[in-house]
């Protein structure tokens, strides 16, 4: 709930020194009932604070100045800053991303659509047509009949092979729909490692605004930021090593079930 | 058989709403969140709603709850098909009374049979 964990190597030896020495030496002031030199010291001791506070912040700001360079975004200038902005750039990487699954996923669904049909029609007919080759081969056709069935089998082997073709070709356009894998893929590493080098900085930040915190003696009392189930947090990573976290239909399933489903 | 779909992919629906094709549900409307959806189930006479969990705006947990607090379709069966997958959620969908629950990515053959189990059930 709160990051006021407190690390020791967060102040300057010096500082931690001048500490320790002024506050024995004001301790001494205090009991041996000098009033006036016990205020002075502690007037030292908040500019040994001050001083140390200016040194963090002025450190901090640089930090703050290098991070923003090396996330290359200029603030002199807010075209470039836009135009720069590695940021931006992520953003409109992931914005590919999703436009080139949505495009895969429906190519390859108006593909199946187009073939799906045709399968079915295929087996209605030739089902149909097992049926009057059946009564053909035990005689109960009469010759009408037959020459009917006869144009019906020469239509149904032609557009068998038409059928088979463009199902052939359907299946062999879906399968190269599949290349938005290996280009997404490439753009989702690039940006997983962008992220990576934004947490890395941050982290630097954190640490350098946590040496700030410690002079001003500040304590942050940080809500908690998880994600409200209710709304929904969407896939969970690695669900076969959690307990909180299903694995598969089965466990639903089980659970359900456990629950009087 | 009237049935509303309720996915923000519009992939997801069409995937949906060809399975359901499949099984002999033809007649099928789609909304991308809670919020479009329950005004379509409050005028439309559905049958079945077929809803995701995560949406922005109103997720499906929550059209699932308006839809129970709602006297003229809390008796609409509701099946669930999202990614959440944390045992929490299912007992809290579950209490929140889905009739079914089918973690994706899943299989034709899994949704059929939650449907065909949730008509049993009505029947």
């Amino acid at each position: 709930m709160s990051d006021s964990k407190k690390n020791p190597q967060g102040l300057d030896q010096e500082v931690m020194e001048k500490l320790r020495v002024q506050a024995n030496a004001l301790a001494e002031q205090v009991n041996a009932g000098d009033y006036g030199q016990a205020m002075a010291l502690i007037n030292d001791l908040g500019e040994v604070r001050d001083q140390s506070l200016y040194r963090e912040v002025g450190r901090l700001t640089r930090s703050l100045h290098e991070a923003i360079r090396n996330f290359q975004v200029d603030p002199r200038n807010a075209e470039q800053q836009e135009a720069l902005s590695m940021m931006t750039d992520a953003s409109d990487r992931l914005e590919y991303v999703v436009q080139m699954t949505g495009q895969a996923a429906n190519r390859t669904m108006d593909l199946v659509e187009n073939a799906m049909p045709r399968a079915h029609a295929m087996r209605d007919e030739a089902a149909a047509l097992r049926d009057e080759w059946q009564r053909l081969r035990r005689r109960e056709m009469q010759p009408a009949e037959f020459r009917e069935l006869y144009g019906r089998i020469d239509t149904f082997f032609v557009t068998l092979t038409q059928d088979a073709d463009t199902i052939y070709e359907n299946l062999s356009e879906i399968l190269l729909a599949q290349d938005y894998q290996d280009l997404t893929g490439q753009v989702i590493q690039k940006v997983t490692t962008l992220v990576k080098e934004v947490e890395d900085h941050l982290l630097n930040l954190v640490v350098m605004a946590s040496h700030v915190d410690q002079l001003t003696g500040t304590v942050h009392d940080i809500e908690s930021n998880d994600v409200s189930a209710e709304q929904g947090v969407g896939p969970q990573m690695n669900a076969e090593e959690r307990e909180d976290v299903v694995a598969g239909q089965d466990d639903v399933d089980d659970l359900l079930s456990s629950l009087g489903f | 058989m009237k049935i509303l779909i309720v996915d923000d992919f519009s992939t997801m629906r069409r995937i949906i709403k060809n399975l359901l094709r499949d099984l002999g549900f033809t007649n099928t409307d789609e909304a991308d969140d809670g919020n479009t959806a329950l005004p379509m189930l409050r005028s439309g006479k559905y049958d079945f709603l077929v809803t995701d969990w995560n949406m922005p705006g109103m997720s499906g947990f929550d059209l699932l709850k308006e839809v129970r607090a709602d006297e003229s379709l809390k008796t609409l069966p509701i099946l669930m098909v999202t990614a959440e997958a944390k045992r929490d959620q299912i007992v809290a969908a579950a209490q929140a009374g889905v009739n079914g629950y089918v973690v994706k990515p899943f299989t034709a053959a899994v949704l059929k049979e939650k449907i065909e189990k949730i008509f049993e059930r009505i029947q």
